[in-house]
């Protein structure tokens, strides 16, 4: 991971030393896997499935945030956002459609080079950063997000205190996490790791954070979880929205 | 050459298909252009199209939800009735269509040309007129299309609403399959002595089935109606540079002369029938709505419904994704609109063909099945309704577009 600073025709990317909590074998892991990234059919597979899903909660929110700029065409038109451990740009380009004024963090230097080669090819303006959020400092954002993420931080009390550190007032926060319960373990770590829906080494059940725990979390850093909704998978209705939080579970945050 | 110019749709074909999806897309916020080879001019042409369409009551709810009633209600004309005889014989079906209508007649020319007003006032849509296109490409990221004249067009999806030739559907490499009923529609304008009351009429002879079908008084307050009589190929060339008068009277004595005498008065044209189904309706990049991935038999006159539905279908389905921020070239979202319309239109396919192949074998023991075959069908309440709802395209699973709003 050497750190180099280059501009692609439409994203920008910037590297810069790294001082977080993101484990760094499990930098290297995502990183390995930045080519298959956008490949709906490679070891992303079951990403693109969820990736609708997420954007469905993540639009809701927005829509209840701002009810004005919901019904407007493009709702975050004029806002700031930045997606923390935004992989390939799965869920930063969407964000950039929705009128945002994107930034996307991560930790894996070859998934920002991924990222930004992408969002070029699509035409898409995005501010792609080879970095840490604890090190981002004097910058804010009305739209926090982080997918699938604090599960493989070494220390989420640190990365939490982060991401409040660049909500800006009134801002929105969602995160996404996977519960640690024993379906869990079977769904995500055993069966889809196994069968090959997501790539072994994946996950680290033991990092997983229950959703009272996430909770103590945000409030230790003056956050407040507004709603919590989980992901269930059935084989009629594949990925979804749920009220079970056994599986998954996404939370809208706003300061407390 | 050019910079290229990028919009998020790029629809190739300004046929009622093309346009519709264009104006339905606008409306989700997506930026459209629309390139097609014709002039402005030449597309609202009646010599370019001389059909009528039987509009599905969904279809025409469609159009008013595209803001189209204002512009169309004048010259649509309400289908209150269908009637479908064997021959002259007694026995006929008979459709009453209750309260909410059967749909409406509406010749083609004008529909057309609405559509192109409205997209044409709409900001979010670039219309292409009378462009040539010298080369198409597809890449993981964009379509480009690029003119002979140099200019070029990208998008992140390309449509192919080019009607039955369609170079997208090609370049897709989607296959079509191509059955031919060996059989020719003759279509042209008439006045009818008599009223027509608002009824189609669909009359089946061994040759082929003639449909006339009602539209509005002419300036003169005379009833006027759209022709569309099927012949075998071999005869369809006699048929059209017969006399006027000479059609004319062929045609009164066909209808059993209860519509008084028929007069020609505008051209005919004809049209090869065929049945054609794509083998898919998606591909990477690629979408195709209208007569592109599909053509049936007009002796339903559901040709450009289907059409319709399609376009709804398609519409809600990037709406839906664009709510999301998705990409309108993810495949996953173009294959949930295939997955809805493949279904629809193959059974459409497979009904008119059925009604076509019934009705075109000649003989008294046909005739007679035929016979107590419409009454078998009047009078089983489940079958009428599915004939019914069909006419009116009530059934399956609609698209938010296809239903009134409340
Ligand atoms: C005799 C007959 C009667 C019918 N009656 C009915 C009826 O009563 N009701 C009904 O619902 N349907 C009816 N239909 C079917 C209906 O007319 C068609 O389904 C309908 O016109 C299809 O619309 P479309 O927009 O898909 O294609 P089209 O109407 O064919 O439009 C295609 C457009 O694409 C343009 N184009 C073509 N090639 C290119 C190219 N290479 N590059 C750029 N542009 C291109 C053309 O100029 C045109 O403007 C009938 C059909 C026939 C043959």
């Amino acid at each position: 991971m050497n750190a180099s600073t280059g501009t692609t025709a439409d994203s920008s990317v910037t590297n810069e030393t790294r001082n977080g909590t993101i484990d760094p074998k499990e930098a290297a892991h995502f990183g390995k896997l930045a080519a298959e990234w956008w490949d709906p059919k490679g070891e992303s597979a079951m990403l693109h499935r969820l990736n609708p899903v997420r954007l469905a909660y993540i639009r809701d929110a927005i829509d209840h945030h701002w009810p004005d700029a919901g019904a407007a065409r493009k709702p975050l038109a004029g806002k700031r956002a930045i997606d923390v451990g935004c992989g390939a740009g799965l869920l930063t380009e969407p964000l950039a459609r929705l009128g945002a004024e994107v930034t996307g963090l991560d930790a894996a230097a070859e998934n920002i080079t991924a990222a930004a080669d992408h969002a070029a090819a699509m035409g898409l303006y995005i501010d792609y950063r080879h970095r840490d959020i604890e090190t981002l400092e004097g910058e804010s954002f009305d739209l926090v997000t982080s997918m699938e993420v604090i599960e493989h931080v070494t220390d989420p009390a640190t990365f939490i205190a982060a991401l409040e550190r660049a909500l800006a007032p009134g801002g929105l926060m969602v995160l996404s996490t996977p519960n640690r319960t024993t379906m869990s373990w079977i769904m995500l770590v055993e069966a889809a790791e196994r069968l090959g829906q997501v790539p072994r080494g994946t996950h680290d059940w033991d990092k997983f954070l229950t959703p009272e725990e996430l909770t103590a979390h945000l409030q230790a850093a003056g956050l407040h979880v507004i709603d919590t909704r989980g992901i269930a998978w059935d084989p009629l209705q594949g990925l979804h929205l749920s009220d079970s939080l056994a599986l998954n579970y996404l939370m809208t945050v706003v300061r407390g | 050459m050019t910079e290229t110019q990028h919009s998020d749709i790029l629809i190739m074909g300004a046929g009622p298909a093309g346009l519709a999806l264009a104006l339905a897309l606008a409306r989700s916020g997506m930026s459209v252009r629309v390139v097609d080879r014709i002039s402005p001019e030449r597309l609202a042409d009646p010599e370019f199209d001389g059909r009528a369409s039987a509009l599905a009551s969904t279809s025409w709810q469609m159009l008013q939800n595209l803001g189209l009633a204002d512009a169309l209600w004048r010259d649509a004309c309400p289908i209150d009735r269908i009637a479908v005889s064997d021959g002259l014989r007694k026995g006929g079906l008979d459709f009453d269509a209750g309260v909410d209508g059967m749909g409406v007649m509406m010749p083609n020319s004008l529909l057309r040309a609405a559509l192109f007003e409205a997209a044409s006032a709409d900001a979010d849509i670039d219309l292409v007129m009378g462009a040539d296109v010298a080369a198409r490409t597809i890449d993981a990221h964009r379509a480009t299309i690029t003119l002979d004249d140099g200019r070029a067009f990208s998008a992140s999806l390309l449509v192919g609403a080019e009607g039955r030739v369609s170079p997208t559907r090609d370049l897709a490499g989607i296959t079509l399959g191509r059955w031919s009923y060996h059989q020719r529609g003759i279509v042209t304008a008439v006045t009818l002595e008599k009223p027509h009351k608002n009824t189609a009429f669909e009359i089946f002879y061994p040759d082929g089935p003639v449909a006339i079908l009602p539209l509005n008084d002419d300036d003169d307050g005379r009833p006027m109606a759209s022709i569309v009589w099927t012949v075998p190929e071999g005869k369809a060339d006699a048929w059209v540079s017969l006399s006027d008068r000479a059609f004319g009277a062929a045609l009164t004595k066909m209808s059993g002369g209860f519509l008084g005498a028929i007069t020609p008065v505008a051209p005919r044209s004809n049209w090869p029938l065929t049945l054609c189904q794509a083998s898919a309706m998606v591909a990477p990049r690629i979408a195709l709505v209208g007569d592109s991935a599909h053509i049936i038999h007009p002796i339903a006159g559901q040709g450009l419904n289907l059409g319709l539905r399609d376009v709804a279908a398609l519409a809600q389905v990037l709406g839906e994704g664009a709510r999301l921020g998705l990409d309108p070239g993810d495949l996953a979202q173009l294959k949930r609109y295939q997955d809805w319309r493949m279904l629809d239109n193959a059974m459409m396919a497979a009904a008119t063909d059925v009604l076509n192949r019934l009705y075109g074998l000649p003989g008294s023991a046909p005739s007679l099945v035929r016979r107590l075959g419409m009454q078998i069908v009047g009078r089983t309440g489940l079958i009428r309704r599915f004939i019914i709802d069909e006419a009116r395209g009530a059934s399956g699973d609609l698209p938010d577009l296809l239903m009134a709003s409340d």
